[in-house]
């Protein structure tokens, strides 16, 4: 089953490879793994998701709270939560395709964010499936490149993941 | 008080009460030893690899519960090391191991003698620093050597780059009294409902044992663990690293568990109902395969490391603390309960362990020719079992049949890499017991594969008179190889026979130790005596022993507990089980 983990860590040097170590060295699976500092400079935030059973991601939560870099984690799955993931994707947009693209992009809510002669970049942000069933409704012939964050998450309500 | 980067290295040292660093010299430590020359408090044991002086700094961990301390240089000192980080890693040995690097404006540039020594041992440690300031020194040394000792131990590697310890740059020194990490927080007491659960599982059982291993060991725990037995009067095995904790002459240890435990251990494990495990963590030697493992138990984990609960085996009851305040915990919910487990009960459990117990599984037959490797763990105990003994190995057959025959009474006294299984580990780990305790009697029970590993440190031995006594039980083989390829590859010996041997008498000769050569049963306790009767000497005994000897019992990788190999010579008696 998916699993969408967020960890709070030390801003340390290194501490990222601890994570990313932990994961290959046990076998585990990891889907997509973001990081960057929040408000307080001293801590990352990272968000991971990995897939595994239950004894799988059991042992992934007490391993990664077991790293002395990792101060705190939540594994979102276990409650309500949102995620959201940034797109940035390249198009072909010759002069016939440029309005189509447009309409595209606008009933994705997504905004073009650079433009040339020959092209068009989109943002877009949204869960995984939306971003995919962007990527689906263009002709693949058109996507020059595409990159995407990986998954943010955060819990719904009041309930917050600090120190 | 303002003290260069080296003098800091040398005084947090001091200040940790450190009194022992085994190390070896080179480029990217030399201002350290420069500190390390100008003062005598801290003492500098000069060994021949960087390989042993991480084992010597574990044994002596091993032996003191002190935290075992390395200094070696950067690039290939580091990578020396590796190995012996690896096997104290595996073990939960509180170790810090100081390491220099190449200086900080050179990182990352393939300089001389430099190798990613954070980014190479991060596997293999609870926690690593690179310093690179001058000004993190003092505090990176004192939570590198409270990471190392607290919660689960383990060693921790602190990077050093050369100009963090320029001896022209003097800051203030102050060393912190206490270390506050809002993230590492080891946990000490045990959920009190839950140890109120595990003992009514207790006072319920039909069929218990208590299953321990090396964490009451490190955990200082054999006291409140002996009285809990005693206590219950329940049985209770013990793992390869767990000897001693429990004293084994007393009748209600059953011996070993595991690849190599007895038989009489396995079959209680496999027909237990409530297995109550303490500080153990359930390794693929102990547990045989997953499927059969205790099919028919409850089971009760107490451990510091909560990842160490359910990783392979699901628990019932998982008390999360340290071991020995769990225990007390235990032992006090137990009196006050006024409910005891039923006597009658346990005795019938009892009957049917001793029914087990009559196989007398580890029967070896020493005839008048060749010298068994069990009669000669044997005699060890005979002409050690007074004295103030230690007893440190390495791994295969040799380490089994010592596991098997020399019964241990106190914790910290069997020395031996069990985890990762280390062969070399064991001579070097002796010159650090014997360097904790120079009094004691330390022996070393090796193989002819396994002390060549680390035999250049004869000469460290001699250097600083350690006179370590070392028993070659000197099959020719790599026993434990021969062993696996007799029984699972049609005995085709590939690469286990260990040719070119050298006439060990004479290499220890050359060293400037006693070498003596034993292939006489009859000859060998006159041998042990004469040798162990050498107090300030170092004795090196080639003990030949019988080629073909395997170490019964024996459970296949993969198998259940119920499925042991038992020796041929108990094959008529099979039927007492």
């Amino acid at each position: 089953m998916r699993h969408i983990i967020s960890v709070l860590l030390e801003n340390e040097a290194g501490a990222l490879s601890r994570v990313a170590g932990l994961f290959s060295a046990r076998g585990y699976n990891i889907e997509s793994l973001t990081v960057a500092p929040t408000e307080d400079a001293t801590l990352s935030r990272m968000t991971l998701v990995t897939t595994g059973d239950e004894a799988i991601i059991e042992q992934i939560t007490k391993q990664l709270n077991k790293l002395v870099d990792v101060v705190k984690l939540v594994d979102l799955s276990e409650g309500a939560h949102i995620e959201r993931e940034l797109m940035m994707i390249k198009v072909r947009a010759d002069q016939a395709m440029r309005d189509e693209l447009k309409r595209l992009a606008d009933i994705f809510r997504g905004n073009i964010i650079d433009v040339t002669d020959v092209s068009y970049t989109i943002e877009m942000t949204g869960d995984g499936a939306k971003l995919d069933a962007f990527i689906r409704v263009l002709d693949p012939d058109l996507i020059i490149e595409t990159v995407r964050s990986g998954p943010l998450g955060i819990a719904r309500g009041g309930k917050r993941l600090a120190i | 008080m303002e003290l260069s980067g080296a003098e800091i290295v040398v005084q947090a040292l001091k200040d940790e009460g450190v009194e022992y660093v085994w190390g070896y010299p080179g480029g990217a430590v030399l201002h350290i030893y420069d500190a390390v020359f100008k003062q005598d408090s801290v003492r500098h044991i000069l060994v021949r690899h960087e390989q042993a002086a991480t084992h010597a700094a574990d044994g002596y961990a091993r032996a003191t519960g002190k935290v075992g301390v390395v200094l070696v240089t950067s690039g290939p000192g580091a990578t020396n090391a590796v190995t012996g980080i690896a096997t104290a890693y595996m073990d939960s040995i509180p170790m810090v191991v100081l390491t220099g690097q190449v200086p900080t404006p050179v990182i990352g540039s393939d300089a001389f003698q430099e190798v990613d020594t954070v980014g190479i041992t991060r596997p293999c440690v609870k926690h690593n620093f690179l310093v690179k300031r001058v000004e993190d020194l003092a505090d990176t040394i004192k939570k590198a050597f409270y990471i190392a000792a607290s919660g689960r131990p383990g060693p921790v590697v602190v990077d050093i780059p050369k100009d963090v310890t320029d001896p022209n740059i003097r800051i203030p020194y102050r060393y912190p009294d206490t270390v506050e990490m809002r993230s590492y927080n080891p946990v000490e007491k045990g959920h009190l409902g839950q140890i109120r659960k595990a003992v009514e599982m207790m006072i319920e059982a039909e069929r218990p044992v208590i299953y321990t291993g090396g964490g009451v060991v490190l955990g200082e725990a054999s006291a409140e663990l002996t009285e809990l037995v005693r206590t219950t009067g329940f049985p209770i095995t013990e793992t390869l690293m767990g000897l001693g904790a429990f004293p084994s002459s007393d009748p209600l240890f059953i011996g070993m568990l595991g690849m190599h435990g007895t038989y009489e251990a396995n079959m209680a494990m496999h027909e237990t109902d409530v297995l109550i495990a303490i500080g153990a963590r359930f390794d693929d030697r102990v547990t045989g395969k997953i499927a059969h493992f205790c099919p028919n138990a409850k089971i009760i984990h107490i451990d510091v490391d909560p990842a160490s609960i359910s990783k392979t085996v699901r628990v019932d009851v998982p008390i999360v603390g340290q071991v020995k305040s769990v225990l007390a915990d235990m032992l006090r919910v137990l009196r006050d309960n006024t409910r005891r487990p039923d006597p009658s009960r346990i005795a019938a459990w009892w009957d049917r362990i001793n029914g087990w117990r009559k196989l007398d599984c580890l029967r070896y037959e020493q005839g008048s020719d060749a010298i068994k490797p069990q009669y000669a763990v044997e005699t060890l105990y005979k002409v050690t079992r007074d004295d103030d003994f230690y007893l440190t190995s390495d791994v295969g057959q040799h380490q089994m049949f010592a596991a098997q025959f020399y019964p241990f009474e106190k914790p910290r006294r069997w020395i031996n890499s069990g985890g990762l299984g280390t062969m070399g580990f064991g001579l070097p780990a002796a010159m650090g017991v014997q360097q904790a305790f120079p009094d004691a009697t330390v022996a070393c029970v090796t193989g002819e594969a396994s002390i060549q590993m680390c035999i250049q440190e004869l000469a460290t031995c001699k250097q600083y008179s350690l006179p370590i006594k070392v028993v070659l039980l000197n099959n020719g083989y790599m026993g434990m190889v021969r062993q696996w390829q007799e029984f699972f590859y049609d005995g085709r010996y590939s690469h286990s026979y260990v040719d070119a041997l050298p006439d060990f008498k004479m290499l220890a000769e050359s060293f400037g130790h006693v070498g003596m050569r034993i292939d006489r049963p009859g000859d060998l306790e006159a041998a042990y005596r004469e040798a162990f009767g050498m107090k300030d000497r170092m004795v090196f005994m080639d003990i030949i022993v019988d080629p073909a000897e395997n170490v019964y019992p024996m459970i296949e990788a993969g198998k259940g507990h119920h499925e042991m190999h038992l020796s041929p010579h108990l094959s008529s008696d099979r039927e007492l089980a």
